[in-house]
């Protein structure tokens, strides 16, 4: 699968038909998770805090979704000079960055009134506040520099290195004492939390991944029609 | 029924369902926009490149 669409012509077909359909997915996944969301009661020690989680929590897992995504289209493209990895890679770092920072802020909203402060310097926090620098720092170096072969290169090696700390951010609760919690579904006794706050969450974290994954489609296909535009215009003007 | 009385925790629910909303949809568009704006330039380098 991955082989056939590394052909440019047969990913531009593929994602004309994907891309809509991922998002027509992902629009009615949140629509029945933001119903759920707002039907279920407030939580007995949160209150109605708790539907902060519903959107909290999709964000963050799609901010080490999106970093795996890109490290490994990274991979792809320093290994084997894929023109098609790198674009892909290029795509998915704008909306990594997008759900991280939406991850830190919401997080933030949660715990001022659960913890008494808009920021700690908390193992998880610290961690997901180095992965948005990742991303930025990803997207920095790719402005910076004109050569995009080099540039292609220098920001895989740079979100191979920034991929050691996605499993950083994801066991930090585990390896550290931390104020956040821990994880509470997929746990060796199953879910932790009750269904109707399960249901939601859930429903919620897949419509943040078919929308991430519709969204990351249409990038890629824009980031293809972008070389091919500067490559016809390096041509017609030598 | 919805419950959509947040009391006194409303100051903190609704600017994330509002900053989330926001930031989603700035996704889309510009994830929309980026893609029509450079398939009409690679069709018009195109129409370019075939005139006589």
């Amino acid at each position: 699968m991955i082989t056939a669409l590394a052909n440019p012509q047969r990913f531009l077909a593929f994602s004309r038909w994907a891309a809509p359909l991922f998002g027509a997915a992902a629009a009615m996944l949140l629509a029945a998770g933001l119903w759920l969301a707002f039907a279920a009661p407030p939580d007995y020690q949160q209150g109605d805090t708790v539907r902060i989680l519903f959107v909290h929590v999709p964000a963050a897992e799609l901010s080490l979704f999106a970093y795996v995504c890109l490290a490994g289209a990274s991979f792809f493209g320093l290994v084997f000079r894929h023109a098609l990895a790198d674009a892909a890679a290029r795509a998915a770092a704008p909306l990594g960055a997008g759900f991280t920072a939406l991850a830190l802020i919401t997080g933030s909203f949660w715990g001022k009134p659960m913890w008494g402060a808009w920021w700690v310097w908390d193992p998880r926090l610290t961690s997901e506040l180095i992965l948005l620098l990742f991303y930025l720092g990803y997207m920095a170096l790719q402005a910076a520099i004109e050569d995009e072969a080099k540039a292609d290169r220098a920001c895989a090696i740079l979100a191979l290195v920034g991929a050691v700390n996605v499993p950083i951010v994801h066991f930090s609760v585990t390896w550290w004492n931390s104020l956040h919690q821990g994880e509470s579904v997929f746990t060796s006794k199953g879910p932790l939390i009750a269904g109707v706050y399960l249901w939601p969450w859930g429903l919620m974290t897949f419509g943040y991944i078919f929308l991430f994954a519709s969204l990351w489609l249409v990038r890629t296909r824009a980031e293809i029609w972008r070389r091919r535009a500067r490559s016809l215009a390096l041509k017609a003007a030598g | 029924m919805l419950h959509l009385d947040m009391g006194r925790y409303a100051a903190f629910v609704w600017p994330v369902y509002a900053i989330s909303a926001a930031a989603l949809v700035w996704m889309v568009v510009d994830s929309l926009g980026r893609a029509r704006r450079w398939r009409r330039e690679v069709e018009r380098l195109e129409q370019n490149r075939d005139r006589p």
